[in-house]
């Protein structure tokens, strides 16, 4: 059985359909990448998915159990964590009492204030944020703050985790560190979804990729069948080898 | 060294309000009757300031339904009147409020900034048009007596209240709810996706503050034996308290106490100089202290604190 699975799932914005019949299906363990070009639907569907928006028509089923139109934080305690295109740590919070949040209520059953800081604490360790566990959220580098997310993301104990481009604004440094903080995510067992534009990390960390474009699935397949797709080429991979030139 | 200090913090953390509590206990022996008044008074603007900032503080909600919650406690305590023992009516005026703000919440913390704002400030006017209304046209009278209660009784009621109403602030702000509801003013969607119930802590928050105003309306309603819907629903009682709290500081506890004992304070001098002129000097008062006081009186004198401190650190460096 998938872990995710999305039956013809769609959404329109006013006449526009920002993500139009989209199936797909998540194993355990797995890590897909969904890439397509700006404007293509990647984040509505992460948002789908984590329930701040609803599918219109369309279901979205999680261990089995449909999981449309539940509440964010329902679907959070069941075990599918995200992070945000735009960082949205709490800023006027320290960096450990942001990741507390989320193992004393993400976590089901949720941890009480006390072993929660422990928790947060062993997460910070995880994700090489400890020295600044005092500091306010909004206080940190960009970096920093895509990195808290993904901790306070992994305190709820997520068997998914929605990445919404962690990478974007990084340098090559912090790069590379966040494709290492992903395999060891990984190493946890934890399933993972990445909206990313890095084509390094996409193509080095994920065992598939869905491509998407105008809303729809245009593609899916390995890495590998990705990148020799014409398809995929003309509409997103060569656009950008073109601006690059 | 370090343990003992904490243990020793903690300790006189727990000793300074018990023996505040029992000065203030101890008051009516020694005060006049006028300052009796201002005391209680003095507590009915704390507990509105606190109670208000304990939702709105830390979400950013601003509601300006405190006259709202009061006005119900006040209208519980007229329409009882000695139909029930007076601590039995207290806490069905808290729980009347408590209910009435549990269904506002309901409709209204969906909606934000200004949004909310107006609407909470539109309950004020709603219920005070529909008592009228309903005074007018069902009971056939506009204004009831309600029962006096003597200046002392009345003060040890309002002490027990506001007593009550720190020690819950108190607990909520450092519980889990309380970092909770701050993560909901800084980012309500974040919040949600961390697992958090998101609307059963922001219905559940506003209506546990509504019934410490609807309690303190109660109490009061004794001391002004006549009321009517224009005294009950007081939209002042919406102002005051956001004015009183925002002026102390919404950042700590301590904050809207000491806002709200200032501008009692303030009132009764400004009312008694300058009969006249009195608002008009309070409204300029507040936008200067909102216009330069960002963080309130707390937060001026903590900045100036921490100036000070680096300022002698520095020279018993150099």
């Amino acid at each position: 059985m998938a872990l995710l699975k999305g039956e013809k799932v769609t959404r329109y914005f006013g006449g526009l359909a920002a993500v139009f019949d989209v199936s797909f299906e998540v194993q355990q363990g797995e890590a897909l990448g969904l890439i397509g070009p700006n404007g293509a639907g990647k984040t509505t569907l992460f948002n789908l998915i984590s329930a701040a928006l609803t599918p219109r028509p369309g279901a979205i089923y999680f261990k089995g159990r449909k999981i449309t139109g539940l509440s964010p934080y329902r679907i959070c305690r069941m075990g599918v964590a995200r992070t945000f295109q735009t960082v949205k740590v709490f800023p006027d919070l320290p960096v450990l009492t942001n990741v507390m949040l989320g193992a004393s209520f993400g976590a089901s059953p949720g941890l009480s204030w006390g072993d929660a800081a422990e928790e947060a604490s062993e997460i910070l360790e995880f994700v090489e944020l400890s020295a600044v566990r005092d500091t306010p959220a909004g206080e940190l580098t960009l970096a920093n703050q895509k990195r808290l997310e993904v901790a306070r993301a992994l305190a709820t104990r997520p068997d998914l985790l929605l990445l919404d481009e962690i990478m974007e604004g990084l340098n090559p440094t912090e790069i590379a560190r966040s494709m290492e903080l992903i395999r060891s995510i990984r190493g946890r067992g934890v399933t993972i979804i990445m909206i990313e534009h890095v084509m390094k990390a996409i193509m080095n960390l994920c065992d598939r990729i869905m491509v998407l474009h105008h809303g729809s699935k245009l593609a899916e397949g390995t890495p590998g069948e990705i990148a020799a797709s014409d398809e995929v080429i003309r509409v997103y991979l060569g656009e950008r080898a073109h601006a690059g030139s | 060294m370090n343990g003992r200090i904490t243990t020793l913090n903690r300790l006189q953390r727990g000793i300074v309000p018990l023996v505040l509590l029992a000065v203030f206990a101890l008051s009516p022996l020694v005060l006049k009757q006028y300052a009796l008044i201002l005391l209680t008074n003095t507590f009915m603007y704390i507990i509105l300031a606190v109670s208000w900032s304990m939702f709105s503080g830390p979400t950013g909600y601003i509601s300006l339904a405190p006259a709202a919650f009061f006005g119900a406690g006040v209208y519980t305590s007229a329409v009882l009147g000695f139909a029930l023992p007076f601590p039995l009516i207290v806490i069905t005026g808290g729980l009347a409020s408590f209910c009435m703000a549990f269904l506002v919440g309901a409709l209204t913390l969906r909606l934000r900034g200004i949004y909310f704002v107006m609407f909470t400030f539109g309950l004020v006017e709603l219920l005070l048009n529909f008592v009228l209304w309903w005074e007018v046209t069902v009971t056939g009278t506009t204004g009831r007596v309600v029962p006096p209660l003597g200046n002392t009784t009345v003060f040890y009621f309002m002490l027990a209240i506001l007593a009550c109403l720190l020690l819950t602030a108190f607990r909520l702000k450092h519980s889990k709810y309380g970092f909770a509801l701050q993560s909901i003013g800084q980012g309500e969607e974040a919040a949600a996706h961390t697992g958090i119930h998101v609307t059963a802590l922001k219905m559940n928050t506003f209506a546990l503050s509504a019934f410490f105003m609807g309690a303190a309306g109660v109490v009061m309603a004794t001391r002004w034996t006549y009321i009517d819907p224009r005294i009950a629903f007081n939209p002042t009682l919406s102002f005051l308290p956001v004015l009183m709290a925002i002026f102390g500081g919404l950042g700590q506890l301590y904050g809207p106490i000491i806002g709200a004992a200032i501008f009692t304070y303030l009132e009764e001098f400004l009312i008694t100089r300058f009969p006249y002129h009195y608002m008009l000097i309070f409204g300029i008062t507040m936008v200067i202290a909102i216009r330069y006081l960002p963080d309130g009186l707390v937060g001026l004198v903590q900045k100036a604190w921490k100036q000070w401190s680096r300022r002698k650190h520095g020279a018993a460096q150099g």
